[in-house]
């Protein structure tokens, strides 16, 4: 399938990762020799076989619902990058068009 | 106070149902135990870089209110007393958990996973935190962002992964116990090349509460040990049903402790797997298999071929399913909420920050997985990879359940080579996954599976793991297959294998 430079780009700005121009060289090729092998799968599935999503048969798991208390606050945010007024500080998340 | 350097040298080889039984007599207090691996963890450590974090004041804290508990006549845990090697991706208030990866150096993480939870509530002593290639993915522990582990018996060759850390913490004898997560053989491979046990329980048997997911319906903790028995007691204490795990068994824990003390295989259908052997294989692991094979059988087990013929999809499989489920489960490290942030200057939006923060916060293998996962997860291509790979899994699970109504267990080499030189394969994916061939299968069907070690490969000295392979729910088999196999070789190798095993100062 020859995956490019310019497709491995595309995938990683959909899984929100700025690859540099030297690891897309080196990506893509390794990628393609993965995505090949791992084509294999075709060769056996036939239509008729269900697809496993998960290893043992699950059942929907319901609970009480009951009041627990959460995490406390401080503690939660004092694993983020950047806090302010007891909140999440995030970059901005509009463009300057909006 | 530490103990007097012969009396550390003797402490750290006890296993731990003998260090359990001295702690509870009170011939060792827990303090000495804790403090002689403590000592040794300072004395090799510095080698074989299993721990990312050692935990040394808690631990000596833990061990002396365990002191305190037997003078007391409390009632202690089965353990009690006993020093464990956590792996860094399993969370524990008061240590950072960093996953290998520089995306969450020294987070500190808000409530500690349930398996962790048993561990302290059955009065182990923690005493850090082990190293893996970075959020488990990996077959080496050079995936670590914090540099390789190096396997005890050669310092130049890797001692397996994800969970090479525990393995290595384990046969350098730097703690008697360890927790690895086995997602695709992260727990058997790391016990196969480092000549120790590990098991992978059946999914669903032990809490993934907790546990940084990699890939959430294969990931599952389990115990790392020297002999089976020390296996069993701690597949035991963290084994069992947790609201907070959804996926977790309601059931009984199989009893697996009794299987360990039993180790009789007489009258057991044991399957060879055809299709796991051959080509790619080394000489000495087939040897060893071969000669492990014919020991279960002078045991009074009934050996019978048995073919698998989807196992061979397997890989192919796991490198689809795998790399969608860590796509979206990596997905959460978006530089918001925890972890690190670059690039946040003001004038960056969210979505550049992600972007930067991302690149600059995963290593190249945490990259390859997120975007072959993306790939085969994006619309035009989803049938063809994931839809397929899901029914391969299925084809394998059918295999399984085909095999176990013949047999009762199937045995495999652990991993077809033993142990490969540092630096061997990272520039090279595709032979890296392979050391994963015999382990995946498990994975995929969700029964449980251990490594159990049969030798040193005449051709390099280096260790051979014999893989077991049980059906859901059935891990007590796995215990009794190890246990059979200890026995009867222990003698026969005239101890232990590890009291082969090079000094890491010596091997240098």
């Amino acid at each position: 399938m020859a995956l490019t430079t310019e497709d491995v780009a595309n995938l990683a700005r959909l899984a929100r990762i700025e690859l540099s121009e030297a690891e897309l060289e080196i990506l893509a090729p390794q990628l393609d020799v993965i995505l090949e092998s791992v084509a294999r799968v075709s060769e056996v599935a036939a239509q008729d076989i269900p697809p496993t999503s998960h290893a043992l048969p699950l059942t929907n798991v319901f609970r009480d619902d009951e009041l627990r208390p959460s995490l406390p606050r401080e503690l939660v945010l004092a694993g983020a990058p950047a806090a302010e007024q007891m909140r999440f500080r995030v970059p901005r998340i509009l463009g300057e068009e909006a | 106070m530490s103990p007097p350097e012969a009396a550390t040298a003797e402490i750290i080889r006890l296993t731990a149902v003998d260090l359990a039984s001295k702690i509870k007599s009170g011939e060792l207090s827990a303090v000495e135990v804790t403090q002689a691996h403590l000592d040794r963890i300072a004395d090799v450590d510095g080698t074989i870089h299993a721990f990312l974090y050692v935990d040394g004041e808690r631990a000596l804290r833990s061990a002396t209110r365990v002191d305190a508990k037997i003078a007391a006549r409390e009632s202690v845990g089965p353990l009690a007393g006993v020093p464990l090697a956590l792996k860094d991706i399993l969370t524990y208030t008061g240590a950072p958990t960093t996953c290998g990866s520089k995306i969450l150096e020294g987070w500190l993480p808000p409530y500690d996973a349930t398996v962790t939870r048993r561990l302290l509530d059955h009065d182990i002593v923690i005493l850090g935190k082990t190293n893996l290639d970075e959020f488990a993915m990996g077959s080496s522990t050079e995936n670590s962002a914090y540099g390789p582990t190096r396997n005890p018996w050669d310092l130049d060759r890797i001692p397996g992964g994800s969970g090479g850390g525990s393995a290595a913490a384990v046969a350098a004898f730097e703690a008697p116990l360890a927790i690895g997560t086995d997602t695709g053989g992260s727990i058997r491979q790391p016990a196969a090349v480092t000549g120790t046990v590990g098991v992978k329980p059946t999914y669903g048997g032990s809490s993934r509460y907790g546990l940084v997911a990699l890939a959430s319906s294969l990931d599952q903790p389990g115990p790392c040990a020297r002999t089976v028995l020390d296996a069993a007691l701690l597949h035991q204490v963290i084994a069992g049903h947790d609201p907070c795990d959804s996926t977790s068994v309601d059931q009984p824990v199989p009893d697996v402790v009794t299987a360990a003390r039993s180790a009789d295989i007489r009258g057991m259908k044991v399957g060879v797997v055809s299709e796991l052997g051959g080509e790619g294989y080394a000489p000495g692991v087939e040897q060893r298999f071969g000669e492990a094979v014919e020991l279960l059988s002078s045991l009074g087990a009934e050996i019978i071929e048995v073919s698998c013929p989807h196992f061979v999809y397997a890989l192919p499989a796991y490198y689809l399913i795998l790399p969608a489920e860590c796509s979206s489960n990596l997905a959460k490290f978006d530089a918001m909420r925890f972890g690190l942030r670059v690039g946040d200057d003001g004038v960056a939006s969210a979505e550049q920050v992600m972007a930067a923060t991302r690149e600059a916060g995963f290593g190249a293998e945490v990259k390859r997985r997120i975007i072959i996962g993306t790939y085969a997860l994006s619309s035009g291509y989803y049938e063809a990879y994931y839809g397929q790979a899901q029914k391969v899994r299925t084809l394998i699970s059918r295999d399984f359940d085909k095999a176990f109504s013949q047999v009762d267990v199937l045995v495999s080499p652990s991993t077809p080579i033993t142990a490969f030189k540092i630096g061997e394969k990272v520039d090279d994916p595709l032979a890296m996954y392979m050391n994963d061939l015999c382990t995946i299968p498990s994975n995929l069907a969700g029964n449980a599976s251990a490594s159990f070690p049969i030798g040193l490969a005449p051709e390099d000295g280096l260790p051979v793991g014999l893989q077991v392979m049980a059906p859901p729910l059935a891990d007590d088999r796995l215990y009794r297959v190890g246990a059979a196999l200890e026995a009867a070789l222990e003698p026969a190798w005239g101890g232990p294998l590890l009291d082969r095993l090079p000094e890491p100062e010596a091997a240098r």
